[in-house]
């Protein structure tokens, strides 16, 4: 197994707020490795953008604050760099692209300036190669014309646009790590269909790794290698993304799959939606945080969290279906038998 | 399974509708041009197509939100750009719709009796029936009566989604227009509204009108379905003829772009590459709209106007090489 290039390890982070202190990710554990694509999915209010937030440390700490856990980059702690290091990390190691490019850019600038803008206080480049640089990187993400779109402001571009434009952003320090937020939510089919092969295009030339995080389905079946299933603030299941689709191992899953209307459902189907409402993350539940919604709860579900237990070297699930005492149900799968597996 | 009557009269006519927005010095946005359909009682018709085509004006036009530059909009064979005072409150009684954000569409400062209860009100009913109404509404909907006396702000978005249509059903109406109503939702709230939207069309045999642009949701809900692109309509047929056999070359492509949830399948589909962007409506080209993107045009595409044309029953198309 090739040495993940990025590590999280058991973060657990909250903010504080005048109701309560909200547990938005809790004991959340999971590797990114070069070269590859992870895709974390989960419903709004999962955790899964504060986690992609963490990584970076984007959230404002006050409010919010890690409570534990360590976030590994190339063997450096990200929660133990000082303000220095932390300015370095953000510029050089990890692109962040967020979810809505019309209003992650500055209007008031012309495209090419903000693109430049990473490249201001390098005093070793010259204000040419810092251009040539830019314009470079705009062919790069598939804009054509680029010595016009250099000059434009973002409220000229379309939404296409905007998110290439994001995304060179993103790239113009070579990271090694790209952390998408919600990329495509925004953008209509065919335009999305444009982007996410523009993403797997930029995998295959630059060898960078890509931490996806959407609610679509589809989206993860199209470029992820592995995914990450998070719910109310933990991880309810991961492995590769053949694994999560056909042998799934956990009801929150398997919910979200029967949930959406795919271009094979019969129209005189029903769907199965999750019924009930994700949970309180101001008292969030003692157990498993999807016992609520599930329709195969347990006593124990409600009063003990479960384990995570794991059925090959990447699919493991955290779900008291999978104890050897629960009931048969069509989510159990064969453990892996070598006792504890290093996670 | 509903049945619907193709030889009964149509519920909704919508002939030649154009709606056109001035947009500054002798610029003109076309949202919607020559548009033509027939919406029959009991079916559910799908209005598709990417940012922009136009298809939340038709939708309004519809309504009597906008009033169209051209053409009619015909319901129950009366113009109802023609109707007299009370003719235009028996329609607003008829026609509800129903809106795609939840967090806009309510008013912050009512209470939820209020809101689903407005349109009663105007009705003239007296207050006590009112509140018995509104409580078997809420229910009909999935929520119930300690829910009467709060604020939308107290409810998530598909709580907030099933009150705007506990306000659309307040009023007995046939004809519902659904505007993107579960595009800002969650996926597992998704369902819970479709499930509901089709069990109350069974119940009531409502008439909706879906306008979406995830075609998967689309291909689950809708009887027929018109695709449009800039505007114009490019394709409209059954749904099974329009999935099985998509003619159209925006239809090809917008169909081949859908993200299927399936990894082994979405690794095999190739998508019809569609280049760029969906252009500028304003002051738009003369001939078909959709030739700057399109992998087939030729130099009639550039010149003239294709005309919609039936190429299998019920299956309508605008090209010029299909």
């Amino acid at each position: 197994m090739q040495e993940p290039i990025l590590s999280l390890k058991n973060v657990v982070y909250s903010f504080k707020t005048y109701g309560g202190t909200v547990k938005a990710v809790r004991d959340v554990s999971f590797d990114v490795r070069p070269g590859e694509i992870l895709g974390i999915v989960g419903e709004s209010g999962c955790g899964k953008s504060v986690t992609a937030q963490c990584i970076m440390r984007l959230n404002p700490e006050p409010p919010g604050f890690f409570e534990g856990g360590e976030i590994l980059y190339k063997g450096q702690d990200v929660l133990k760099m000082n303000k220095k290091e932390l300015r370095e990390f953000r510029s050089k190691e990890i692109g962040f692209v967020f979810q809505d490019p019309m209003t992650s850019l500055n209007p008031t600038m012309r495209v090419g300036a903000q693109i430049e803008e990473v490249f201001r206080g390098h005093k070793d480049i010259s204000r040419q190669e810092v251009k040539e640089k830019a314009l470079e990187i705009m062919k790069l993400v598939g804009i054509n014309n680029a010595e016009k779109r250099y000059r434009q402001y973002p409220h000229e571009l379309s939404g296409g646009m905007k998110q290439r434009i994001m995304i060179a952003i993103a790239l113009v320090s070579q990271p090694s790590v790209i952390i998408c937020d919600e990329p495509t939510t925004s953008l209509d089919v065919t335009i999305e269909a444009q982007i996410l092969e523009l993403l797997l295009e930029l995998r295959e030339k630059l060898g960078t790794s890509i931490i996806m995080i959407t609610h679509d389905l589809g989206v993860i079946a199209k470029i992820c290698d592995r995914v990450v299933v998070m719910y109310g603030g933990k991880l309810m299941e991961r492995g590769t993304v053949d694994e999560i689709y056909y042998e799934t191992a956990h009801p929150y899953t398997k919910g979200l799959m029967e949930s959406i209307a795919r271009l094979d459902t019969a129209k005189d189907e029903r769907l199965h939606p999750i019924e009930g409402t994700p949970p309180d993350l101001f008292a969030p539940p003692v157990g498993c945080p999807f016992a609520a919604r599930c329709e195969h709860c347990m006593q124990i579900c409600n009063e003990l969290p479960p384990e995570e237990i794991h059925f090959s070297a990447e699919h493991s699930t955290v779900c008291w279906l999978q104890h050897e005492m629960a009931p048969e149900t069509s989510f159990r799968r064969p453990h892996m038998d070598a006792g504890k597996e290093e996670i | 399974m509903h049945q619907v009557d193709y030889n009964s009269t149509p519920l909704v006519q919508v002939r030649n509708l154009s709606k056109y927005f001035t947009v500054g010095h002798k610029a003109v946005l076309k949202a919607v041009e020559d548009v033509s359909f027939d919406i029959y009682k009991g079916e559910t018709v799908s209005l598709v197509g990417e940012s922009g085509c136009g298809k939340s004006t038709t939708g309004r036009c519809l309504i009597r939100i906008y009033e169209p530059d051209n053409g009619q909009v015909f319901y129950e064979g009366k113009d109802i750009n023609t109707f007299n005072k009370r003719e235009a409150r028996d329609f607003t009684r008829k026609v509800q719709m129903i809106f795609q954000n939840p967090y806009a569409s309510l008013n912050p400062r009512m209470t939820v009796k209020e809101i689903v209860g407005e349109g009663l009100k105007l009705a003239k009913m007296p207050a006590d029936q009112i509140e018995a109404r509104v409580q078997e509404l809420l229910e009909t909907v999935g929520l119930n009566k300690e829910h009467m006396s709060r604020f939308s702000h107290e409810f998530s978005g598909g709580q907030r989604q099933r009150i705007g249509i506990a306000r659309a059903l307040s009023v007995d109406p046939e004809f519902i227009i659904c505007d993107e109503p579960i595009s800002a939702l969650d996926v597992s709230i998704q369902a819970q509204i479709l499930n509901m939207l089709n069990q109350l069309q069974e119940e009531r045999g409502l008439t909706y009108l879906f306008i979406a642009h995830d075609l998967s949701v689309v291909k689950y809900i809708s009887d027929r379905v018109i695709v449009m692109y800039l505007g114009m309509v490019v394709e409209t047929a059954p749904t099974e003829e329009l999935f099985a056999h998509p003619t159209h070359p925006y239809t090809q492509a917008l169909l081949s772009a859908i993200p299927e949830a399936d990894p082994k399948r979405a690794r095999a589909s190739h998508r019809i590459p569609i280049q760029g962007e969906i252009p500028s409506p304003v002051n738009p080209k003369p001939g078909c709209r959709f030739a700057d993107r399109c992998a087939y045009a030729t130099d009639i595409c550039r010149q003239k106007e294709p005309e919609n044309r039936e190429i299998r029953p019920g299956h309508f198309m605008a090209c010029h090489n299909r």
